[in-house]
């Protein structure tokens, strides 16, 4: 196994998922696969290959500093769980620790 | 022992862009809530960021001031972390290959020079505003997620409270002096976390690394940093552990002084998973780009302090005190300028002791900037003159100058409309008063004796003398500077 399950936790953690033990076992060997499948990738020599950061070999794609009218708020807000007539509302956020 | 602190500043500043970093929302500071916001600065499934120009521009202007090297290859990077703050649960910022790095800023510390390097500057996105509400409830307002962002990380180099201000001083002069940011701390477009430890020269032994929080004026800063260096020697000294943490500063209020408590430990908070930003393509700086973006830098602080040093013949005192601002920077060459006759460096020493006394005491009772004064340079310059004429006293030249400040109206507008007349030359005047104190020895007895009503007798001879053609209260002061009243 590539990855243990302390560290499946620890991901569903920082992206606030709660899973159950079965689940997160059932995670651990579909992220294994996909691990073993990239490790495929560590067999060819890509010392002489520049490395790059977008699949596009493109670069400086950028647009003016001219505002444009944003969205009506109303428009923006409809879809939120919980709002008021000017915000989205959300639970309270309490630090761990 | 031979403890030493070990200091280092995070500085976040919000760019002066017209535009958001992602988006073409305005970056207007005082919109309604959630009304300059799109699908792009909310997250909503399937948009795409698209850079602003301007803002690059802007953060490299500030390395090329601030020494850095200037990546000719730079990309964007993904931050993941959840907060309702952040829609995407990611901010777009940078990681590797910033934009700028390895640089330096020299400061001034009790007359010492120091240099305090800089690790790297680089672009981001700011987040949204959480409100906290009386119930167990936040309301969020994204008007503020997409404003560029720029992040300034010094190295350790600061080894107290004292350094760590004043390199944030002259580094919020920097960035005004550019234009990049307006460096108002209380409004959070200039953020400081200052990071800080102690270390034992001797055994080399560390305390963990506090990074300070909730930091919105520059007294806070050094008092915090203060706070903590403090904190930091004691567990030192005791033997205890002092484990990396962040931690949040609370000012002083009547019930106890400003102390810091954690806010959380640090080990867990940092599990970014930096990536390369898939949806943009990297940024290349060329040569051409480059030296248009050089050619469009102003003058530095530092240039224009050696600069009206060599200029104007005045003290680095001086020179540091009129190029605070460039604002007050430029309205004193305005006013040198202004001046008619005479040698440049009598003019500026004139106009510098005048902004430094009477205009930096009407803006400091007025809470002006001295670019929205009604009195125009030029108009300083024509008062200064009256004066070295003879024309008008310091005194008289003082109240003029406090109604033009006020309306901005010229100053001999304000001296007619006044009825102010003033007798020949200041000695003319001078002479005619030493002779009234002559033919009235015995009033003069008087006065000095402590009968000061007497006083207005003598105002009464000159100004009979005179022919009510002096100003009083101008009498008034001669009177009282001959008698030592």
């Amino acid at each position: 196994m590539r990855l243990s399950l302390d560290e499946v936790r620890h991901v569903a953690r920082l992206g606030r998922l709660a899973m159950t033990d079965q689940q997160c076992e059932a995670m651990r060997d579909q992220l294994d696969s996909i691990l073993a499948h990239f490790e495929a990738l560590q067999e060819l020599d890509t010392d002489d290959v520049e490395p790059t950061s977008h699949s596009l070999d493109m670069a400086n794609v950028y647009r003016d500093d001219e505002p444009a009218p944003s969205f009506d708020r109303d428009r923006i807000l409809a879809n939120a769980p919980k709002r008021d007539d000017e915000c989205f509302r959300v639970p309270l956020i309490m630090e761990e620790d | 022992m031979a403890l030493e602190a070990i200091i280092g500043l995070e500085v976040h500043a919000q760019l002066l862009t017209r535009s958001k970093m992602f988006c073409r929302c305005s970056t207007d500071p005082s919109a309604g809530p959630n009304t300059v916001v799109c699908p792009i600065c909310t997250a909503m499934p399937g948009v795409l960021p698209v850079i602003n120009r301007r803002a690059v521009e802007l953060v490299v202007r500030t390395g090329l001031a601030l020494n850095c090297s200037i990546a000719s290859h730079s990309i964007f990077a993904r931050k993941n972390y959840w907060y309702p703050d952040l829609p995407k649960n990611y901010q777009i910022s940078q990681y590797e290959l910033p934009l700028c790095r390895d640089g330096y800023l020299d400061i001034d510390v009790n007359g010492q020079k120091r240099r305090i390097r800089i690790r790297r500057v680089h672009l981001e996105e700011d987040t949204g505003k959480l409100y906290h509400t009386a119930g167990n409830e936040s309301r969020i307002d994204f008007n503020r997620c997409g404003v560029p962002l720029m992040e300034i990380v010094s190295e350790p180099d600061m080894r107290s409270a004292d350094e760590a201000r004043e390199y944030l001083v002259a580094l919020r002069q920097v960035l005004r002096y550019i234009g990049v940011c307006t460096g108002n701390m209380e409004e959070g477009s200039f953020r400081c976390e200052p990071n800080v430890n102690v270390r034992d020269t001797e055994s080399g032994a560390k305390t963990g690394i506090s990074e300070l929080k909730n930091l919105n004026s520059f007294r806070a800063v050094h008092q915090s940093v203060d706070f903590e260096i403090a904190r930091h020697t004691r567990l030192l000294q005791r033997g205890e552990t002092v484990p990396r943490q962040t931690r949040r500063w609370h000012p002083s209020d009547e019930s106890r002084g400003g102390y810091t408590d954690v806010m959380r430990s640090k080990e867990e908070a940092h599990d970014y998973r930096y990536f390369p930003e898939p949806d943009l393509v990297p940024m290349r700086i060329g040569d051409d780009w480059l030296s248009e973006i050089r050619a469009g830098m102003p003058e530095l602080p530092q240039q224009k302090r050696e600069r009206f040093v060599s200029q104007y013949a005045l003290t680095p005192y001086d020179a540091g005190v009129l190029t605070q601002s460039l604002e007050f920077a430029q309205y004193f060459e305005a006013a040198v300028a202004a001046c008619r006759a005479g040698q440049v460096a009598e003019a500026a020493k004139r106009v510098s002791k005048w902004l430094q006394g009477e205009m930096s005491r009407l803006l400091n009772e007025t809470g002006q900037d001295i670019a929205d004064v009604p009195a125009r340079p030029e108009h300083v310059a024509e008062l200064l003159e009256l004066v070295e004429e003879g024309k008008l006293t310091g005194t008289i030249a003082k109240e003029v100058f406090e109604e033009m400040f006020r309306t901005g109206k010229p100053a001999p507008q304000i001296v007619s409309e006044r009825g102010i007349e003033v007798v020949g030359d200041a000695s003319e005047l001078e002479r005619i008063v030493d002779q009234v104190l002559a033919d009235h020895a015995e009033v003069v007895a008087k006065v000095k004796s402590g009968k000061t009503q007497s006083k207005g007798f003598l105002v009464g001879q000159v100004m009979k003398a005179t022919r009510g053609q002096a100003v009083p209260q101008i009498v008034n002061d001669i009177i009282d500077r001959r008698l030592g009243v």
